[in-house]
């Protein structure tokens, strides 16, 4: 006589299996994404966002998308290895022609008569977000990859420089409650406020980059909440919460060159575009450098890198220094472009949306860091002008959250990765180093 | 009948060890080393003589890798001194220093386990050993100036003949990770070696390897000591090796210094028999 | 000196302060035991404690106000509340945000980056649905002098704070020590290998250490909301002062988190005295850095896997 099968095992196998997990796990994603996008509830009826986001014909749309996103990587999982020779197929060309130096050269050049053409076409909407949003962005990641990217240093308060930046253009542009002595415009105040910001960041640096990683987060978060304070109660010398107003525009006359920036945003665009460039080319030749090893080995291994004789300290407080410059051009440009710097907008938020950009584009990757800041960047601002599936720009950090944690979970290399990262998350993946500066303690051991 | 003489008595625990090759190289003086509660070393003294073999052995927990991590800067002992005087006589004092100015100032050592860059190539793991010489810059490095260029060269080159040196010549461009054991213990010392360092310490180079690649390391270490003249320093388990390898031993129990000597003294004096396998007890038959 | 002039009144706010602030470093201090991870979204099951509580007193009694009896009846839902809205997303933050990343192995800088994600993820949908501006819990009592101690006059408020935060502290420390989870939870902070050699299930642990932090950090939130309002943007800050708390008295070590709370909220009071209200975060703050830097093992050392 056999026993009859008990139900609870067929649910519990449903249950254990790995694929009816994910499927339940896809669609619970594709609810959340409904919520997200969904109505906002409002203190007096707090259920309200969640049932009209729920209870309404549109969530069936987005259990479809779970339940396809679910057939997707169940299939592709099956047939792991037809899709990736697929995909071989299809990348095989450019993956033999990329490494060619030639064919890259190309390809920037390009991408660079692009950025130059373009943006001219554009109207001025779109100019100013290009400076603003975009261009600003682009550099204050570009900065911070150097941080977190080449050397592993976790800064959550990298938006500090860029307030150091900004005021400096207030500084010595006579527009602070302390006045400079002697003016200058703020155009060849520029290096000045590079300087500042580097100095910041070895002054922030010096003391506490012997921490450990993870409390070195810490710190540079609260040093981030402290500089925001500070801009908003000192109102003597920084003209307190209301901020500083009446920066002057860049204006060159020297040597018969004559042109003042006005508040059209392209010639700002032109000088940007200028400037990225050098740096992208600096920072290029820095990560092939002895000093980009040297943070490599801090990273892979900070006591086996002291113990070949590398100054473990002085490469971090370097690397802190030169990713301030960036932020510090950065908020220099800004405050003479809009004419004005106010401390509400120097927030913790805007130092983890700069880490957000970093990361999405590759830790380590100066591509990365370009395209990954154009993209979010890019994506809200569009957004804005052709809304899709109710999206509000006010809810962007929403997105920006999930997507971290989506992006740690399935592609922590970003988008345009590091090769030499990608190979060192691989290779923590197998219990092998641990792929940044945040592990393990700092004890000697064997 | 001629018979080999009989070695004499090994020297007393604190005396050093060194025979009379050349001037002290590195200088222990009494060094102790307390964590909390515990003394891992206890007025240890040691002197290492330039151009020497010396092994520090000692049963696990002896306190060899605490002396090791003493002598680079990594720990800092609260009594005693440790002096490193170079080739041009310069006297410099470990204590108190960091490890990165240890190893500029002329010692270099490996890990019991291989700390190698594991996400590099060999050849880059070498070279990084090497740059941290030269001077190259942040500014030099971002404006490509003629002089980095030409480190950057020379530090290819030089990267290029330690692999060579310690015969991971056609490993150059394999990721570190990927390396057998015993390459990666060879890939350690030719990183080491790329410091430039006048003394090598290696904490059990052989720990973990198979007969041949045992054989093949201590030929290296060897090669390391003859042909570059580098005086080395060497933990080890294996008596095999040790015996072979070290000009001096001096052994650790406890955090002491219980015996110094040659191999043969050592080997024989009763102190050590004791200390790695227990006194005889006198009620056992046949002690 | 500025602050000798109101010196106990400021030490009796400055522990209601620091009651709140150990009851949120508790979570901080379990988690980095058993994980080695600072759990950067702890601030979200603080407010998700505080607005859990705010709903569920809403759904019971509405606007009518308690008295006698049932104000303590309301303290304690409020406070069970909140701390079952705060193990509510400590459970899911871990198994969302955490775990995966655990199966990996991926590097630690990733979770505290999954975290910061969590972190912004979780308190701007609250923002999103509960709206934007603050919501006052109704008090359930009047908030006047109980009792005066060296001329310094203590409130109704700060003796709900004070009692409470004692019953939940000392709980705490009983469970970890004498309880069967609290072995579990000593000894993953101490080895996990070896612990899930002993049998020890790893993911069931770290699991209960979330539920736990995430019970004490949403009836802070609960204990804050009666007095502040609870809205979508309080936990960043107080999180952040707990974490320093945790730091003080040694990371790692639950009874240096109760001591780290109380002493710098005491502090942070006498602190504010001496210069303005607005200067009263960069204090703390000031604190965060300055321990860091001189004594980063905290007051009662770092102490992974030892209850005290």
């Amino acid at each position: 006589m056999t026993a009859a099968p008990r139900r609870g095992s067929a649910l519990r196998r449903l249950w254990t299996s790995e694929d009816a997990r994910r499927g339940f796990a896809c669609v619970v994603g594709g609810l959340v994404l409904a919520v997200m996008t969904g109505p906002e509830g409002s203190s007096t009826a707090p259920t309200s966002g969640f049932t009209g986001s729920l209870f309404h014909a549109r969530v069936i749309g987005f259990i479809v998308f779970g339940l396809v996103l679910w057939g997707l990587i169940t299939v592709r999982r099956r047939y792991a290895t037809q899709v990736r020779a697929f995909s071989d197929k299809v990348t095989a060309a450019p993956r033999r022609l990329l490494p060619d130096k030639r064919v890259r050269a190309v390809v920037y050049l390009a991408v660079l008569a692009f950025a130059i053409a373009y943006p001219a076409t554009l109207n001025s909407f779109w100019q100013e977000v290009l400076v603003d949003q975009i261009g600003v962005y682009v550099l204050l990641a570009i900065g911070l990859n150097v941080v977190v990217g080449y050397a592993g240093l976790l800064d959550l308060g990298y938006i500090a420089f860029f307030a150091i930046g900004a005021y400096s253009a207030a500084y010595w542009t006579g527009a602070l409650p302390i006045h400079p002595p002697f003016h200058l415009n703020p155009f060849y105040a520029i290096p000045l406020a590079i300087i500042a910001a580097m100095l910041a960041g070895v002054v922030l640096g010096a003391p506490t980059l012997r921490l450990r990683g993870d409390y070195l987060a810490i710190v540079t978060l609260g040093f981030g909440e402290i500089i925001q304070i500070v801009a908003t109660n000192l109102q003597g010398v920084t003209g307190g919460a209301q901020g500083v107003i009446g920066i002057p525009h860049f204006s060159i006359h020297l040597l018969g060159i004559h042109y003042d920036w006005g508040i059209n945003s392209l010639p700002y665009y032109y000088l940007l575009l200028g400037f990225v460039v050098l740096v992208l080319f600096g920072f290029h030749f820095l990560e092939n450098s002895r000093v980009g090893r040297a943070w490599v080995a801090i990273r892979e291994d900070e006591v086996a890198a002291e113990s070949s004789g590398i100054n473990v300290l002085k490469y971090k407080v370097m690397a802190f220094a030169i990713g301030a410059s960036t932020s510090g051009f950065a908020g220099m440009l800004e405050a003479s472009k809009i004419s004005f710097v106010e401390p509400a907008d120097l927030t913790v938020q805007l130092s983890i949306l700069i880490l957000v950009l970093v990361i999405f584009g590759g830790m380590g990757s100066l591509p990365g860091a370009v395209v990954g800041a154009a993209v979010l960047q890019w994506l809200p601002q569009y957004l804005r002008v052709h809304p899709l599936l109710g999206f509000q720009q006010q809810d962007i950090y929403i997105y920006l959250g999930a997507l971290l944690v989506v992006m740690m979970i399935f592609r922590p290399e970003g988008i345009i990765p590091s090769r030499r990262r990608k190979r060192e998350i691989g290779l923590a993946e197998h219990g092998v180093g641990h792929a940044d500066a945040l592990s393990g303690q700092s004890g000697p051991v064997a | 009948m001629s018979q080999v003489s009989a070695p004499g008595p090994s020297p007393a625990p604190g005396e050093d060890a060194g025979g009379d090759e050349g001037d002290v190289v590195i200088s222990v003086d009494a060094v102790t080393l307390r964590f909390g509660g515990l003394t891992s070393l206890s007025a240890v003294s040691l002197s290492q003589r330039r151009g020497q073999i010396l092994a520090v052995i000692g049963p696990n927990g002896a306190g060899k890798t605490s002396l090791f991590n003493c002598l680079t800067g990594v720990y800092t002992p609260q009594e005693g001194s440790i002096t490193f005087l170079d080739r041009s006589g310069k006297s410099t004092s470990i204590v108190g220093r960091k490890p990165h100015r240890v190893n500029r100032a002329g010692i270099a050592r490996t890990f019991q386990t291989s700390r190698l860059f594991n996400a590099l190539t060999a050849f880059e793991n070498v070279k990084i050993g090497v740059e941290s010489r030269m001077h190259t810059g942040p500014l030099g490095a971002m404006l490509r100036l003629p002089r980095t260029r030409r480190e950057d060269r020379a530090s290819d080159a030089r990267a290029t003949e330690l692999l060579d040196f310690v015969g991971l010549r056609n490993r150059a461009n394999d990721i570190a990770s990927a390396l057998p054991y015993g390459d990666r213990r060879r890939l350690e010392i030719a990183r080491a070696l790329g410091t430039a360092p006048e003394v090598l310490l290696l904490d059990e180079p052989a720990a973990g390897t198979n007969p041949s690649e045992k054989a093949e390391l201590a030929a290296l270490i060897r090669k390391v000591n003859s042909q570059m003249g580098v005086s080395v320093l060497l933990i080890e388990h294996d008596m095999g090796l040790v015996m072979a390898l070290a000009d001096r031993i001096v052994v650790l129990n406890f955090g002491q210094v219980i015996a110094s000597g040659t191999p043969a003294a050592v080997q024989q004096d009763p102190a050590v028999v004791e200390a790695y396998l227990g006194a005889a007890d006198p009620d056992e038959p046949g002690a | 000196m500025c602050f000798t002039q109101n010196f106990w009144n400021l030490v009796v706010s400055g522990l209601a302060d620091g009651f709140l602030y150990a009851l949120i470093a508790i979570g901080y201090t379990l988690v980095y035991g058993v994980l080695q991870l600072i759990n950067f979204a702890h601030s979200e099951v603080f407010m998700s404690g505080g607005f859990a509580s705010y709903f569920i007193l809403n759904a019971a009694i509405g606007t009518s106000q308690p008295h006698g009896i049932g104000s303590l009846a309301f303290l304690a839902l409020g406070t069970v509340g909140g701390g079952l809205g705060g193990a509510l997303v400590a459970f899911l933050l871990e198994r969302v945000a955490y775990r995966p990343l655990r199966r990996r192995n991926a590097p630690r800088l990733a979770f505290l980056i999954s975290a910061i994600g969590a972190s912004y993820f979780i308190y701007n949908i609250a923002g999103k649905e509960f709206g934007r501006n603050a919501l006052e819990i109704p008090s359930p009592f009047t908030n006047g002098p109980v009792f005066s101690i060296f001329g310094a006059t203590v409130q109704t408020y700060y003796v709900v704070i004070a009692v409470s935060a004692v019953i939940m502290l000392v709980l705490v420390d009983r469970v970890v020590a004498m309880t069967r989870l609290g072995k579990g939870i000593r000894a993953v902070a101490q080895d996990a290998e070896t612990a899930s050699l002993m049998g020890v299930n790893i993911d069931r642990v770290i699991s209960q250490t979330f539920i736990i932090g995430g019970i004490l950090g949403g009836a802070a939130g609960f204990l804050f909301g009666l007095n502040a309002g609870v809205v979508y943007t309080m936990g960043f800050t107080p999180a952040l002062k707990a974490f320093t708390a945790a730091v003080l008295g040694g990371i790692g070590n639950i009874r240096g988190a109760m001591i780290g709370g109380l002493l710098l909220g005491i502090v942070e009071n006498l602190g504010v005295a001496c210069t303005q209200a607005s200067w009263r975060d960069v204090v703390a703050f000031g604190i965060l850095v300055l321990v860091l830097l001189v004594r980063p093992t905290g007051i009662l050392g770092e102490q992974l896997g030892r209850a005290a």
